[in-house]
């Protein structure tokens, strides 16, 4: 087995090989070991310094990621642009440079703008790591959401996974669809036709706008949530009526012909894209989400971090 | 490479059960007592020395693996791959006494990233070292180990290989040194 990433950089899933993928999933594996010990910390990164660069509001990725590199016992700086001098007036790569001046091995940077986290890794020394950049790719996310299929199901080779919602929006959806498809698995997207990009079945998944359908043809669900601070227009009449043709309810899930799993990346708007009852059944496996999201990303920051010259 | 077999199969398994009364002599009956073999080779020590123990005492010997790629000194300084093997200790160590076991002791180094790693499982009563082959002469750090089976003098361009039944199809250790045009 291959036991070198063949990036330097994590910016997008488009970008890394199925060998890549199961080599994070493998080294994963071992970190969700680590942070099930009474001690979950291992001494790895003692001497590396991570700067969190979030221009964009994040709860779960900001607190994952942190956890993630404190775990590795890498120095760790935090950055949000409501508190910073981005709001005098800095352009990106002042505001970085600014920063590695100060010695930073690695950056994880969110961003509202598609293509930042690519603009950033090819200007500067130190690796990039992509905690979603507009409305392009998450690939952390990605990489969790299938190494959570794959714990629940066995692998990933051969599932269906559907994905429900603002895939128009959504950079969660399309490092999802290149992700599942490098690892093997048949995608679909289903939501408004509003919603869904023109030609995305250019990247060969299924297009399906009933959601009963969709259902009934997958093995997993993954719910996303209406972006409405990314949406400029009325993409559907109301939320109400989104939520009636769109929204996961138990009573659809229960008269499916199969247990399909379901999933969702957060924060989740319960009452519209999904319910409560259907958030909290068993079938939901969005809480260990959350939890291997830690244990991949440390798979990401060692793996990259491997790669760190020394000085 | 010159090859020269410093135990053979006779002599190994010899040496697995004079270990195993050592063993016994220091730890009674093992009920308060885990072996625990580092990742990867130290596993097979651990597995033929759990089923002769057993067979001995007649009954069951906690055992565990544990692996150390997380906590090596190495991280960034070496070539080699650093991907991690499984680490299994399904038992609390604390206040237990642990023998770490190892096929061969040379820098010293595994067995200090061991016992960090170990450290992150509890605080153990007491911790031993076993080894199966013992270079001596050879530390890095102030390590010794308190069970050995074979003591050998080599050479830092020497290599010691422990080959098992179950994989190399044959019990021994041999001792490979480089033909002197070679070194």
């Amino acid at each position: 087995m291959n036991n070198n990433l063949s990036v330097e950089h994590l910016t997008g899933i488009k970008d890394l090989t199925r060998q890549d993928i199961e080599l994070i999933f493998k080294t994963a594996d071992n970190f969700k070991d680590v942070i099930n010990r009474p001690i979950k910390k291992v001494p790895s990164l003692r001497d590396i310094t991570i700067a969190n660069l979030f221009f964009e509001n994040s709860t779960r990725t900001r607190l994952s990621f942190e956890l993630a590199e404190k775990r590795l016992s890498a120095d760790v700086v935090n950055f949000s642009a409501a508190s910073s001098s981005v709001k005098k007036g800095e352009t990106l790569i002042d505001t970085v440079n600014n920063i590695l001046s100060m010695k930073v091995d690695m950056v994880v940077m969110r961003h509202p703008n598609p293509g930042a986290a690519k603009f950033l890794s090819e200007r500067i020394g130190a690796k990039v790591v992509n905690a979603g950049d507009g409305t392009h790719e998450h690939p952390t996310q990605a990489l969790l959401d299938a190494f959570s299929i794959r714990e629940a199901l066995g692998e990933v080779e051969g599932k269906k996974v559907v994905i429900v919602g603002d895939i128009l929006h959504s950079r969660v959806a399309l490092s999802n669809i290149y992700c599942l498809q490098k690892l093997g698995a048949e995608v679909m997207v289903c939501g408004p036709t509003t919603l869904i990009p023109k030609y995305i079945h250019e990247l060969g998944v299924k297009v399906e706008h009933n959601l009963r359908k969709a259902l009934e043809w997958c093995d997993v669900a993954n719910m996303l949530r209406i972006q409405l601070e990314r949406q400029d227009i009325k993409y559907f009449p109301s939320l109400r009526e989104y939520s009636m043709q769109y929204g996961l309810t138990k009573e659809i899930l229960d008269s499916l012909p199969k247990e399909i799993k379901v999933m969702h990346p957060g924060p989740i708007n319960r009452g519209v894209e999904i319910t409560s009852d259907v958030a909290d059944s068993k079938q939901s496996i969005i809480l260990q989400q959350v939890e291997n999201g830690v244990a991949v990303r440390m798979a990401v920051i060692y793996l990259l971090a491997a790669k760190i010259e020394r000085h | 490479m010159e090859k020269q077999v410093i135990l053979n199969s006779r002599h190994f398994e010899l040496t697995i059960k004079r270990l195993c009364y050592e063993l016994i002599e220091q730890h009674n009956d093992f009920s308060n007592t885990v072996l625990i073999g580092l990742q990867p080779r130290g596993v097979n020590v651990v597995t033929r020395i759990k089923s002769q123990l057993e067979q001995i005492l007649g009954k069951e010997v906690l055992c565990g693996t544990l692996d150390i790629t997380f906590y090596r000194d190495d991280f960034r300084r070496t070539e080699k791959p650093l991907i991690p093997s499984v680490t299994n200790i399904d038992f609390v160590i604390e206040n237990k006494k642990v023998v770490l076991v190892d096929d061969v002791l040379y820098t010293g180094r595994t067995i200090r990233s061991g016992l960090d790693a170990l450290l992150a499982f509890g605080r153990p009563q007491k911790v031993e070292l076993l080894t199966l082959v013992d270079r001596r002469f050879r530390r890095d750090l102030p390590i010794q180990a308190d069970y050995i089976g074979k003591t050998v003098d080599t050479l830092v361009s020497e290599r010691v290989s422990v080959e098992w039944k179950e994989i190399e199809g044959e019990d021994k250790v041999v001792l490979y040194t480089p033909e002197s045009n070679e070194q």
